[in-house]
């Protein structure tokens, strides 16, 4: 992970330096009131999260307690557990790890081969062919779900993982991301030198290309996963309530009190649906950052 | 005979073409090559087939994934076509007329948009406030980014879970304080307004973050002199804030406004989870153009229509992209130059996002 790092941000004593010499020349001094409006909008951002927790591990006639209850109870155990004796939470924590691993280890595989084909190969059609990938990245393939769930009932995949799974497999901006970062990061030579050495077109993909493409790969897994994790409407269509993804099961969580909702249990339900983003964000957080800095953004 | 006569000249010009070639290729061509051996017959196939084998799998799947289904939307909008019966008769643009003259369309279309502007206004205007903090030398730096972006990783369907509780009319911490200051209650899932505010107020929450860093990243691409000159010259923070941070970061801005145009037009799960017994609420209050989609193609079993209206939506989104590109450029060609010296750093700005899309 450090390595990762420091190849997205360069190296660290420079950078540090560098962060030195900002702050003699041009970065504003930030005040006390700059610190008070971040710490704002921090509380803003986490507070909603926060309340959750603090409600799912309460009761749930604590929702409109003025001023908001902010102080945990001791219920949140017991809450969890029934939020699993009432939906299949652990099938659908599995079903989701399985689809958004599914779906990322392809879009990245798939990205970083064509991505190379684009960036550093010569073929007839090249820029053609390129141009056609940029245009499709425009064109939002969520409007296609008709035809692509006549086509999952066709299959006889309605109700299983790979009718989520396979319209994920690729995406057009998965390719324009990583043949933009390969142009620029493989020299011609370093091909040319491979194959010299007597290595054929795949083992230069894999010993010159892949370890090149490491970081860009990091960046594009860590966003594919995240979208595909998240995703709710195809899903939905195509996910029966016997195997569902942590989504479809929190939905069906929210709308299983009927007129009258066991709030705090839905309420922990949505806090235990987090749990897993959450730790992926503390631990790659900072290349979160960086990616979407850098313009990994989505599609 | 006027058959064979055009059939016989295409092979001519084919006979003729070797033969006035001959004398230059004899030598390296089909002869040259059977003398090589199986490895580098291979080899020369690995090299020349490797680039098309590479890119066939994306453009195969793509095709079947991406291409045919949008392109499939339009044979099926054409038909009268049952999610269990199958395809009907042929009605040519019946189904587009239907959906154009179906007030509950419009009433999505107004919808949408109205979450939308709610939605986008004041996200770009906070996410640039954010960014203009962030932008300073800052202790903690990466905890301030972190902490703004974690709503990113809350997924809709959480977030919208959340809201609803956060927004519900009688048991929400928002109707407890209202209450405490003995207001009447605001009816948050039945009006039309305040239903748009609770569904934009989630958008808010997951993207102002993300749309912030955004920002901050076209902010620090402005070049730190700049600013101290005009320090020089006496204009005060908000000065510069005004005259050089926002047209620099104005490009950036407009790609920030043209991804939310984008996937604000597409909205779904909010709404869908706001009130989840129904599809955009009793009276259809908040029901956005997606939501409309879906109760045509799957409550109601109507793909004929819903795929017309994944057309007109289709269309839409295009137009609004256009609109948002003209609008784009009639800013920057409206724009006083100020200093000569802003030129080149607005390119600077502009090609710090400009891979992006």
């Amino acid at each position: 992970m450090s390595t990762l790092t420091e190849r997205l941000t360069p190296v660290t004593p420079e950078r540090r330096e560098e962060r030195r010499v900002r702050r003699r020349t041009g970065y504003e001094q930030p005040g006390l009131l700059t610190y008070a409006l971040l710490f704002a909008f921090f509380a803003g951002a986490a507070f909603p999260l926060w309340w959750s927790f603090v409600i799912g591990s309460r009761q749930s006639s604590d929702t409109n307690l003025v001023p908001p209850a902010i102080v945990p109870g001791p219920n949140f155990l017991a809450n969890a557990v029934e939020v699993f004796a009432t939906i299949p939470f652990l099938q659908a924590l599995l079903n989701s790890l399985i689809i958004s691993t599914a779906v990322t280890v392809s879009v990245v595989f798939f990205s970083t081969l064509a991505g190379y084909s684009f960036a550093k190969l010569r073929f007839r059609g090249r820029n053609g062919l390129l141009v056609a990938v940029i245009a499709t990245m425009a064109i939002p393939t969520q409007l296609g779900i008709i035809p692509l769930f006549m086509l999952m009932a066709d299959w006889g995949w309605i109700g299983t993982l790979q009718a989520v799974i396979v319209p994920g497999m690729v995406t057009a901006f998965g390719v324009f991301f990583m043949r933009q970062y390969l142009v620029d990061v493989i020299p011609d030579e370093l091909i040319e030198a491979a194959r010299m050495d007597g290595a054929n077109m795949w083992r230069t993909f894999w010993h010159v290309a892949i370890p090149a493409a490491r970081p860009a790969m990091a960046v594009l897994a860590l966003f594919t996963f995240m979208a595909t994790w998240t995703d709710f409407l195809w899903p939905l269509l195509v996910l029966g309530p016997s195997n569902p993804s942590v989504q479809t099961a929190l939905a069906a969580l929210s709308a299983s009190g009927g007129q009258t909702p066991d709030n705090s249990l839905v309420l922990t339900g949505a806090v235990l649906s987090v749990i897993p983003l959450l730790i992926l964000f503390i631990v790659a957080g900072k290349q979160l950052i960086a990616g979407i800095m850098q313009g990994a953004v989505k599609g | 005979m006027t058959s064979t006569s055009t059939t016989s000249t295409p092979s001519n010009t084919l006979e003729n073409r070797p033969t006035t070639k001959q004398p230059a290729e004899k030598r390296p061509s089909t002869k040259g090559r059977s003398d090589l051996t199986f490895r580098q017959k291979l080899s020369h196939f690995d090299y020349k087939a490797s680039p098309f084998l590479y890119i066939a799998p994306f453009f195969i799947l793509f095709a079947l994934i991406g291409v045919f289904p949008i392109v499939y939307t339009l044979n099926v909008s054409l038909y009268d076509w049952h999610l269990l019966k199958g395809q009907g008769d042929f009605v040519g643009l019946a189904n587009y007329e239907s959906v154009l003259s179906d007030p509950f369309f419009w009433n999505a279309f107004g919808n949408t948009v109205s979450i939308f502007l709610l939605s986008a206004i004041p996200q770009l205007f906070i996410a640039t406030v954010i960014a203009a903090l962030l932008d300073q030398s800052l202790r903690a730096r990466t905890f301030w980014r972190m902490s703004i972006l974690l709503p990113y990783i809350v997924a809709p369907v959480a977030v919208a879970v959340i809201f609803a509780q956060v927004f519900n009319q009688f048991t929400g911490p928002i109707a407890g304080l209202l209450n405490l200051f003995g207001l009447e209650p605001i009816r948050w899932a039945f009006d039309v307004l305040p239903s748009h505010i609770a569904i934009a107020s989630m958008v808010n929450w997951r993207w102002t973050g993300y749309n912030a860093l955004i920002l901050l990243a076209a902010m620090q691409a402005i070049p730190r002199d700049v600013y101290e000159s005009a320090a020089l010259d006496g204009a005060n923070k908000v000065r510069r804030f005004w005259a050089i941070t926002v047209p620099m970061i104005r490009p950036t801005m407009i790609f920030v406004v043209i991804t939310s145009t984008i996937g604000g037009l597409q909205i779904f799960t909010e709404p869908k989870l706001f009130d989840g017994r129904s599809n955009g609420g009793a009276g259809r209050q908040f029901q956005t153009i997606v939501l409309y989609l879906y109760e045509l193609a799957f409550p109601r079993r109507d793909f004929g229509r819903a795929a017309a209206t994944a057309w007109i939506l289709f269309l839409i989104i295009v137009f609004a992209g256009l609109l948002n590109y003209v609008i784009a450029r009639a800013i920057r060609t409206n724009d006083v130059k100020p200093v000569r010296i802003a030129k080149p750093k607005a390119y600077l700005a502009r090609s710090n996002n400009g891979g992006r899309k």
